[in-house]
């Protein structure tokens, strides 16, 4: 090997030619991708600040077991009194309470059917949890709801109709528009006065305007419908480029045989497309499980943590409460998950006989 | 964590959207000079200095102003400006901090000072006792004993009212000495409210974000005796935070919401004051200005006394000396320069914020005795209280605004107190209490 890369062959020489291509390419993704994942890594294990005089301590598993930490309490309740359950968890979760629930925040509560006790769901961190719920959510309804949008403005788009270049700009242009100044744009769409409810108001009768980013049950769904809006042309595009591989004759081939519009989806476009699929599958995963910008502009992860998401806390520890050794923690824990979730994605849609 | 770790990670920093009292931006265009160039010799050791200003036309043109001036005036040193925009301002400083790069003058907000100082970015500042003597105090930051910041005015909150909303329910006219009780704003919140005419009845301010929380709401949290933290120690918040009495705020200020008195969706630009569509505002004197020019019979009276006597919070931005600064002393002379009347009436002229100095609040027509804004200078001096002057006043910061904001969305205060109490502990246990 050294000898023939350093050597003055053709073959020595091509070979350094290619080192040289992939040496910016390896070391940008060296410094952006494999040193901040190795730092992740190696921070998640210590009590790491990012501004203090105090030396930092390697701490262990410390991190991680109060991100991962769960626990069920049944405490005795009155049904007349919803204070009294609270009161008596309280008593067990306060920091210096000397229980195995000492310093946990409450999850969920299910009251028994009588009334009598109430089943408490505690966690270490309620927050991390209730973001891996919401970023779970937000991935699961986005995907498909981004993705098969997307397929099919690019196929009425790959259809010869007149303006289909005007069409393809008007779909691209919420991406190359700044993610920032679309969230604000939105604020205003969601308020009470604002456009989605003029429209709303306009088609519905009797329509009552709602504050859309200030309702618990309605600000993710609010987030996701403007989420897929903004990110819809790319995922077209990339659809778009899929269609266009598939050779014209096959269609022509189909019409001979007399299929319609939907066998011609179904046995053509569709198998055609299973590449662009497994792409634009995980590519939208991926990058819903990293939601953050819209919540950090349009609601801070609220209201009453509906809308938090994970790198959201991620950046709330680490950046707000200078906690940087426990959000690389849980950076740790979410790179697990989605790479997880992309093996499980890559295995389910793989070809037979293909090798992944 | 070594520097460079620090730098690094300092790289991903997002913007903390950190807002303290202090003015927004106007679009009035400048009198004053905007050049900074010296005239100063070429041998003057250069003084770096960093506002959080950007984009305020008025505030930087004032800090210019007397950077030209200070540059003229001597040849030792020569000050050189860069300006930032506010939300990212404290998240450079970290950064820089980080990597080693701070600037020599730094600009900083009051709570966050004694953090910053803790951290070791910033060394406590010389300048002339007769000076430190004469300003009042929000415009002072002590950590340890000693003095590290000092700032041009401070800010102070007051209700915004038309006299034609109070006559019209019947409410009396509230004064220094004798502002609403609790009982008298709950029974004007209703009235005003069933009057049918205002979409709500009081706009809080809860579309900002970030420090505006804190600087606004606990002010009304001490007002009902409760607080943030015990501040004989600063080692712990439990059973302050979460006080019967912190608690009892809490269910009262989410009640405002819940009754409909309040939008838990207010939106940041604050408009329907002025637009007569929400009868009364809680708002600072940088929004004074505006409204004294856009509204016939405005009142400025203070907050409601909520029984332990009316509370405003105190202290802005002001200027400090940085650690790694190496002209210490011409950042020391700077700071004593722009706090010259001159330049402290030109900065409350031009963004309608308290005058640092009685002399300078003189020569101010709104401040001056009998003044449309002279009461600030009441509020002030009568009901300020500082946030906690501890170095985990940023956690504690951030902690407290989750909590009000889950109880302006209709969280159970209890609860929502009860955990950013656990929370704030937490912390400092994590921090050996920044020892």
């Amino acid at each position: 090997m050294r000898k023939s890369l350093w050597g003055t062959s053709l073959e020595a020489r091509s070979a350094r030619a290619g080192i040289y291509f992939v040496l910016p390419a390896v070391g940008l993704l060296t410094l952006f991708m494999v040193v901040p994942v190795v730092m992740a890594f190696s921070l998640g294990f210590t009590n790491a600040k990012f501004a203090s005089p105090n030396p930092t301590e390697f701490v262990g598993f410390d991190n991680f077991s109060e991100i991962l930490a769960l626990g069920v309490v049944e405490v005795d309740a009155d049904p007349l009194d919803d204070g009294v359950a609270y009161d008596n968890l309280r008593t067990l979760t306060r920091p210096a309470a000397g229980t195995p629930y000492a310093g946990m925040q409450v999850l969920s509560e299910n009251p028994s059917a009588d009334g009598e006790t109430v089943n408490f769901v505690v966690a270490g961190d309620s927050l991390f949890w209730k973001s891996l719920r919401n970023t779970l959510v937000f991935a699961g309804v986005i995907a498909p709801f981004q993705g098969g949008l997307a397929l099919i403005l690019a196929l009425l788009i790959n259809s010869k109709i007149r303006g289909r270049v005007f069409f393809r700009t008007v779909y691209f242009m919420p991406v190359v528009t700044s993610i920032v100044v679309v969230s604000i744009l939105w604020i205003f769409f969601y308020q009470k006065d604002g456009l989605a409810n003029e429209l709303l108001g306009a088609l519905v009768p009797g329509w009552t305007p709602i504050a859309f980013l200030a309702e618990p049950d309605l600000a993710l769904p609010a987030i996701i419908f403007m989420s897929a809006w903004q990110a819809v042309g790319f995922h077209m595009i990339i659809w778009l480029a899929g269609l266009q591989t598939i050779p014209g004759e096959l269609y022509e081939a189909a019409k001979v045989d007399g299929a319609n519009g939907w066998q011609q989806f179904r046995a053509v476009t569709w198998p055609g497309l299973r590449t662009t699929f497994v792409f634009v599958l995980i590519i939208i995963s991926i990058q819903a499980m990293g939601l953050f910008t819209q919540v950090n502009v349009m609601t801070q992860g609220g209201p009453l943590d509906s809308t938090t998401t994970l790198v959201f806390h991620i950046f709330r520890e680490g950046f707000r409460k200078n906690d940087i050794g426990y959000s690389s923690a849980i950076a740790v824990v979410f790179f697990i998950i989605v790479v997880t979730i992309s093996i499980i994605q890559r295995r389910l849609t793989r070809e037979k006989g293909e090798v992944s | 964590m070594s520097n460079t770790t620090r730098a690094g990670l300092a790289l991903f920093a997002a913007s903390s959207l950190i807002l303290a009292g202090c003015a927004p931006a106007s679009d009035s265009a400048s009198e004053g000079s905007s050049s900074t160039e010296s005239a100063a010799s070429s041998s003057a050791a250069t003084v770096t200095m960093w506002s959080h200003a950007a984009g305020n036309e008025q505030e930087i043109a004032t800090v210019k102003e007397a950077i030209t001036d200070f540059n003229a005036s001597q040849s030792d040193y020569e000050v050189v400006l860069e300006e930032f925009p506010q939300e990212s301002y404290n998240d450079s400083i970290t950064a820089a901090a980080a990597s080693n790069s701070l600037p020599c003058i730094v600009d900083v907000d009051g709570p966050v000072m004694p953090n910053w100082a803790w951290a070791g970015y910033m060394q406590p500042i010389t300048i002339s006792s007769e000076l430190e003597d004469s300003l009042i105090a929000g415009a002072k930051g002590y950590y340890d004993g000693q003095l590290y910041s000092a700032g041009a005015w401070d800010a102070a909150l007051g209700i915004f009212v038309r006299q034609s909303t109070l006559d019209a329910v019947g409410a009396r006219v509230p004064t220094v000495d004798s502002p609403w009780t609790l009982e008298e704003f709950d029974a004007l919140l209703a009235a005003v409210d069933a009057t049918g005419e205002y979409d709500y009845a009081i706009d809080w301010g809860n579309g900002w974000t970030g420090e505006w929380f804190p600087y606004a709401y606990s002010p009304l949290m001490q007002s009902f005796g409760g607080d943030l933290i015990d501040r004989s120690t600063f080692e712990s918040a439990d059973g302050v935070i979460n006080s019967p009495e912190s608690i009892a705020f809490g269910e009262w200020f989410g009640s405002t919401f819940a009754n409909g008195y309040a939008n838990p969706a207010q939106t940041g630009d604050r408009t329907e004051f002025i637009a007569g569509t929400i009868a009364i505002q809680y708002n600072g004197n940088w929004a004074s200005l505006d409204a004294l020019a856009n509204v016939d019979d405005l009142l400025i009276v203070p907050s409601p006394d909520l029984g332990n006597g009316t509370k405003v919070g105190a202290a802005s931005w002001q200027f400090g000396v940085s650690s790694s600064c190496d002209q210490v002393d011409g950042a020391n002379q700077f700071i004593e320069f722009i706090l010259q009347d001159k330049y402290i009436v030109a900065f409350s002229e031009r963004i309608g914020l308290i005058p640092a100095t009685v002399a300078a609040a003189a020569q101010v027509p709104n401040y001056a005795p009998g003044g449309p804004l002279a009461d600030f200078v009441s509020f002030s001096s009568e009901f300020a209280v500082k946030r906690p002057e501890t170095p985990a006043y940023l956690a504690i910061s951030t902690i407290y605004e989750k909590a009000i904001a889950d109880i302006i969305n209709g969280a159970d205060a209890k609860r929502a107190l009860d955990a950013a109490a656990d929370e704030i502990d937490a912390n400092l246990a994590d921090n050996d209490f920044y020892q």
